[in-house]
């Protein structure tokens, strides 16, 4: 037992990887076994997810990672294999683990190569939980890169009809980003001797002798700085970072739609925190300000672009855009706050990257939820264009109701688990931003009209009648997908304590 | 019993029973037409009863506003302290509770009839649209009836899924529950407003309704932000309760100059008020909310949702008025309330005498009262205004529910005489009286309390007591709100005397029907409390009455302040406050009285032509605000940040970028591989080829290819790094 209880995260990690392996000794042509086994490899670390949640121990302090595993990877280089969570890092582990199968599941029309798709899927996964796990610059980077090919590859092979050009946008973006972390990466790497993270929060920030090749030790800082800072926000994505996003999400298959937003943008997301913020927290509190004013225009132009798109799929892509702008905004208030020693300034922190951190887990519900359903639609309709739909209601009662919900919960409703998040980062960031945090109020106010007029234009009005005996309502199948999602937004706008304790715990110990 | 049943209990089960039914109709009953009503009907039943024992608790409780019910738990952690989530009872929870439980059973019971329960199905009819009618055989020829509502069962889950976010906003002990149950109210008035979304009208109104309030509530938000964020907390005991915290919040400078971070803050949720409470100028929405079913108009429209946004400021008003003490000058968010309830209530009130529909003169009617109550707080008449909320919920909701009484004995008229009109439409009414006694009776009950009918009505009472505290305050509050008087009195009589008196203008009203029991029960129920609730509020100083009452209305909910507001002792309010009302509905009813013909002209109209159509064309504002906001908005969104920003600036930058590096391989192997090189390796040429061509390579190949080059890409990665870091 011991080999399992002492490598928690390294099964989580590894068992979409042997999930893979099982799937390519599968016959290509058993289009049920392979699916079952690729839905049933992800339930596993699901499981074990979810036993760590209830075994976990938060720690007052923050470098006390949890279930951590140490092991020589690189010896040469001090890099080693160092695993552990925290709680930000399991809520984006479970957010990880639940979204996949989940996906898995919503992946029933993919028919061609779906192998190749399944073995991918699962190597995806890998990718993602590695980052939240990683422990180790170097380790954090290669899981980094073990995400991204994947991702290219699900677009451009099963995506939409522009999905050469989305597919090309889409990594030509992220490498540009990459190629910046992996430089700021052996920068620190080559200069502090160790890639560790935990040794590097507690010696980097305040090491004076930086220099490298003959660069001053400000230098060095700031290139490594805004290295990880483009990188991070490339993935976010961060206006105006942001044009590859609704070409990606829109030329993805639906499971790789659900991914991308549920789970691929909070890496970049994730870096803000675990990296940036607290290997350079002088240059934080510096740019603060500025990353604020990005947030808020993440947050009202994602909106307004949003609101005037034409393709459903695309109109929900944008929405993304606007609300990790939330999840920035808290980002940028504990980048300001830093490690002030007023008490009044770090609740701001704690509570805005609170708020940021179930932002992330929000969004990760109704992102993923809304790009599902986009999904059951297209399938059937074989078009995404707005006004070619309308009164649909009448016709598909129950998928109507579901997406009723599951837009109020991407609108961040009261009751739902955006709204608890929302409000979190606007009270954390009104008293560090006041007037940023007004101006984003312009982009919540339209995070209505382009919800409202996506419901308005695909629901409601006079029945197209060219639709009557062509949809279906929605099926069990496809409500065993987006049922969990819309329980747990639910649940969490309603009794948030269970989550928000997990992250606040582990919050109040860094700031 | 005694423990499980505690008043704090209670508090808890109130909202909790109708959520569970809406959560049970809508996975489990919304086949059931009967039993989709049965569990509505029966949460709002178990919510009435404990309510009504709670609010006799409340009543028998000594000191209840300095020693209210309350009960918590914790909800958020938030910092390094935890959020803690509660119930609570203090005087003004009891009356808002009373008047909110028992209108939202008596609409629940009311909405059974309206949507013609028992009734056909019709073969027309289909979700989304009105029921059409169904044609039935009775004693050996077919007859045109009503037909029961497609989406019954819907109906009843939505109103039960208001009726918890409403009572949670009542019982809430904090400003964030209030903002929860305040948001899911606006997503109801959303759905209802929309429910029969496959009208055009109804889903433009159902939008502009959700958007138009969310201005509000964004702004709002903030407000909440700002009180967190300087008390730690939203609890209204920790916050109003607390003279330290008041004054802190009443001294301290905020941002904005000039204004301290109460008057700050107290705008702040005030904007919440203009948006849900339909004041000016957001106001736009509430008649456009007509489109809902009528049931939905009286509860969600007239007597509850709209009433939370006073109620809001009333809860409020010791931050509002902070600082604030009779005879001392308004603080900001007074003055604000002031002038734009005042001249809220004047300007709807204006826009009510103009128009046709039944429904909308009512809409606007609620829209001048709102405005009333609102302009009562800011100038510091907290009992009146408070009073008035109470007493307007009642008669207000029986106005809506009486008129769609008749519009149901229209329908009913017009197939009987298959007669195809605008069943809403006042001008094609008259001589109702009889047809449909019950409904005439209980619809001049509201109509008089409406116009503040001396003494007999409820509306008097509270009314007069605004008008006397706006009259020792500010005499240009008092001016407007008595002439905003006399024109409701003026509007109600040209209603009644338009639906109700003279002779039928129509087949359809010649053929009107009395409404089932379903719906005259609560009529009734309904008009008992528009008469006779305003005598628990007889002020003391009133002639000859006032000797036998107590004043209990002002005493109990004045208790909530912690300074007296001295009643004024003038007898100018009263004296004005019975001719405005008199004299109004004496006006309507000679003027309207002699109107023969649906088609003839208004009186008005006649007498003062184009400005009385500016006025019934609402001031022209919705034009006015789809030219100035919504164009400018929409261009923005559409052409703005999505094609210039997004596609011309940023993508073409990207794209440039790209062009630049074709470019550059293309100089490359062009000027310097081909002439310099020449062909000394192929292979190095290879490598400086125009990177397009390479992926486009690339993507020809399968997947299997693929991914054997990414594994390949990968191994190559880690080979690099290990050879350079060795």
């Amino acid at each position: 037992m011991d080999i399992f209880a002492n490598h928690l995260l390294s099964w989580i990690l590894f068992f979409p990887v042997l999930g893979a392996a099982a799937l390519a000794l599968i016959s290509s042509r058993a289009d049920k076994a392979l699916r079952w086994t690729a839905i049933a490899a992800s339930v596993v670390p699901l499981a074990i997810t979810i036993y760590l949640w209830a075994v976990y121990q938060p720690s007052a302090n923050a470098l006390q990672f949890a279930f951590q595993e140490q092991a020589d990877w690189f010896p040469a280089i001090h890099s080693s294999y160092h695993l552990g969570v925290d709680g930000i890092s399991l809520v984006l582990v479970l957010l990880t683990t639940l979204l996949t199968p989940l996906a898995l599941l919503a992946s029933h029309s993919i028919k061609d190569h779906l192998k190749a798709y399944l073995i991918l899927f699962m190597l995806l996964e890998t990718g993602m939980l590695g980052v939240f796990v990683s422990l180790d610059l170097l380790l954090f980077f290669v899981f980094w890169e073990v995400g991204l090919i994947p991702m290219y590859f699900l677009i451009n092979q099963w995506g939409g009809e522009k999905r050469n050009y989305a597919s090309l946008k889409f990594i030509l973006f992220t490498m540009g980003g990459s190629l910046g972390l992996l430089l700021a990466i052996q920068m620190i790497g080559a200069v502090t001797g160790t890639f560790d993270l935990v040794t590097l929060i507690q010696t980097w920030p305040a090491l004076k002798q930086a220099s490298l090749f003959g660069l001053p030790s400000e230098t060095v800082k700031a290139i490594a700085f805004w290295a990880f800072v483009i990188a991070f926000a490339i993935k976010v994505p961060i206006w105006p970072f942001h044009t590859w996003l609704p070409d990606a999400h829109t030329e993805a298959p639906t499971a790789g739609s659900m991914i991308l937003a549920g789970v691929l943008l909070k890496l970049g997301a994730y870096g803000f925190i675990r990296l940036v913020l607290p290997l350079f927290p002088a240059e934080s509190n510096h740019y603060a300000i500025w990353l604020a004013v990005l947030a808020a225009a993440s947050i009202v132009f994602g909106a307004f672009a949003s609101a005037g798109q034409k393709d459903f799929k695309r109109l929900v892509a944008y929405s993304s855009i606007n609300h990790m702008g939330f999840v920035i905004l808290g980002v940028a208030v504990a980048a300001r706050v830093g490690a002030s020693q007023s008490l009044a300034a770090s609740q701001d922190a704690a509570i805005a990257i609170d708020g940021a951190v179930l932002q992330m887990f929000s969004h990760g519900l109704s992102a993923a939820g809304m790009f599902f359903l986009v999904g059951v639609l297209y399938d059937q309709a074989h078009t995404r264009l707005l006004d070619r739909f309308g009164g649909l209601y009448a016709i598909l009662p129950v998928y109507g109701s579901i997406l009723m919900f599951t837009s109020m919960a991407s609108l961040g409703l009261p009751g739902l688990s955006g709204f608890i998040s929302e409000f979190m980062v606007v009270r954390g960031a009104w008293p560090e931003f006041t007037l940023i945090t007004a101006v984003s109020m312009l982009g919540l106010l339209f995070t209505g009209v382009y919800v409202l007029k996506a419901l308005k234009l695909v629901l409601q009005g006079p029945l197209n009648t060219s639709w009557k005996d062509h949809l279906r309502d929605i099926k069990a199948r496809e409500i065993a997908v987006i049922a969990p999602l819309m329980i747990l937004s639910l649940v969490i706008g309603f009794w948030p304590s269970w989550i928000v304790q997990v992250i606040n715990q582990t919050v109040l110990a860094w700031f | 019993m005694s423990t499980f049943l505690s008043t704090a209990n209670l508090l808890w089960f109130i909202p909790l029973v109708p959520f569970a039914a809406f959560v049970i109709i809508s996975v489990a009953a919304f086949r059931s037409r009967s039993l989709s009503h049965s569990l509505a009907l029966g949460a709002a039943g178990l919510s009435f009863i404990a309510s009504m024992i709670v609010v006799w608790n409340g009543l028998h409780l000594p000191g209840l506003a300095q020693n209210p019910v309350i009960s918590q738990i914790p909800w958020l952690p938030a910092g390094n302290s935890t959020f803690m989530f509660g119930v609570q009872l203090d005087p003004l929870t009891v009356v808002t509770l009373a008047f909110v439980a028992i209108t939202i059973l008596m609409i629940f019971i009311y909405s059974v009839g309206y949507h013609n329960f028992g009734a056909p199905v019709g073969k027309e009819d289909i979700p989304g649209l009105p029921p059409k009618g169904a044609e039935v055989k009775r004693d050996g020829h077919v007859e045109k009836v009503p037909s029961v509502e497609p989406m019954y069962a819907r109906f009843f889950a939505l109103i039960s899924l208001f009726a918890f976010a409403m009572f949670l906003l009542v019982v809430t002990d904090n400003l964030l529950g209030l903002y929860i149950g305040w948001e899911i109210m606006g997503l109801c008035s959303y759905l209802l407003i929309g429910f029969w979304y496959g009208r055009e009208s109804a889903r433009k109104a159902a939008i502009k309704a959700f958007i138009v309030t969310r201005i509000g509530d964004v702004i709002m938000l903030l407000g909440l932000a700002a009180l967190y964020a300087l008390t730690g907390t939203l609890n209204y005991q920790q916050i109003l309760a607390s003279p330290q915290t008041l004054s802190m919040l009443s001294t301290t400078a905020s941002p904005v100059a000039g204004l301290s971070w109460a008057g700050l803050i107290g705008l702040l949720l005030f904007a919440g008020t203009i948006g849900k409470s339909a004041q000016f100028p957001l106001h736009v929405w509430l008649p456009d909310a007509m489109e809902g079913p009528t049931p939905v108009s009286a509860m969600i429209h007239a007597a509850t949702m709209v009433s939370a946004g006073v109620y809001l400021v009333a809860r409020f008003f010791p931050l509002i008025s902070a600082g604030w003490q009779p005879g001392l000058p308004l603080t900001t968010p007074m003055l604000a309330m002031a002038a734009i309830g005042a001249f809220t209530a004047l300007f709807a009130a204006s826009i009510a005498v103009t128009q046709n529909d039944i429904k909308r003169v009512l809409a606007y009617s609620t829209i001048s009262q709102l405005g009333y109550m609102v302009a009562a707080l800011g100038v510091g008449a907290y009992s009146a205004a408070v009073f008035h909320l109470f007493t307007h919920a009642f008669f207000k909701a029986l106005l809506f529910l009486a008129a769609g009484s008749v519009i149901h004995g229209m329908e009913h008229g017009a197939f009987h005489s298959k007669q195809e009109l605008d069943t809403q439409d006042m001008r094609n009414m008259g001589g109702l009286r009889k047809k449909m006694p019950l409904t005439f009776w209980t619809f001049l009950a509201g109509g008089l309390a409406l116009s503040g009918f001396p003494l007999i009505t409820a509306g008097f009472w509270s009314k007069d007591a605004i008008l006397a505290g706006a009259f020792s305050e500010s005499a240009v509050v008092f001016i407007a709100l008595a002439l905003a008087a006399l024109l409701t009195a003026f509007y109600s009589a040209r209603q009644i005397t338009l639906v109700f008196l003279g002779k039928p203008r129509s087949k359809a009203a010649e053929h009107g029907i009395e409404s089932k029991a379903t719906m005259t029960a609560p009529l009734v129920v309904l008009g008992l409390f528009a008469i006779g609730i305003g005598w628990i509020g007889i002020p003391q100083t009133f002639p000859v009455l006032g000797k036998l009452s107590t004043d209990w209305f002002a005493t109990f909910t004045g208790s909530m302040l912690s300074f007296e507001v001295s009643e004024g002792v003038s007898s100018v309010p009263l004296v004005t406050s019975l001719i405005v009302a008199l004299g109004g509905l004496l006006l309507g009813w000679l003027v309207y009285r002699k109107v023969r013909s649906a088609k003839a002209e208004d009186v008005l109209e006649a007498a003062f032509g184009s400005a009385y159509r500016f006025v019934q064309k609402k001031y022209m504002l919705d034009e006015l605000y789809d030219l100035l906001f919504i164009r400018p908005a929409a261009w923005i969104a559409d052409v703005f940040v999505s094609k210039w920003m997004d596609l011309v600036i940023i993508d073409g930058i990207i794209n440039g970028i790209g062009k630049l590096g074709l470019w550059f391989g293309y100089v490359l192997r062009n000027w310097f591989d081909l002439p310099v090189v020449n062909g000394a390796a192929d292979g190095i040429a290879g490598g400086t080829r125009k990177s397009g061509s390479f992926i486009r390579k690339l993507e020809t190949g399968r997947v299997q290819q693929y991914m054997a080059g990414a594994l390949a890409g990968l191994a190559i990665l880690f080979i690099i790094l290990y050879s350079v870091f060795k």
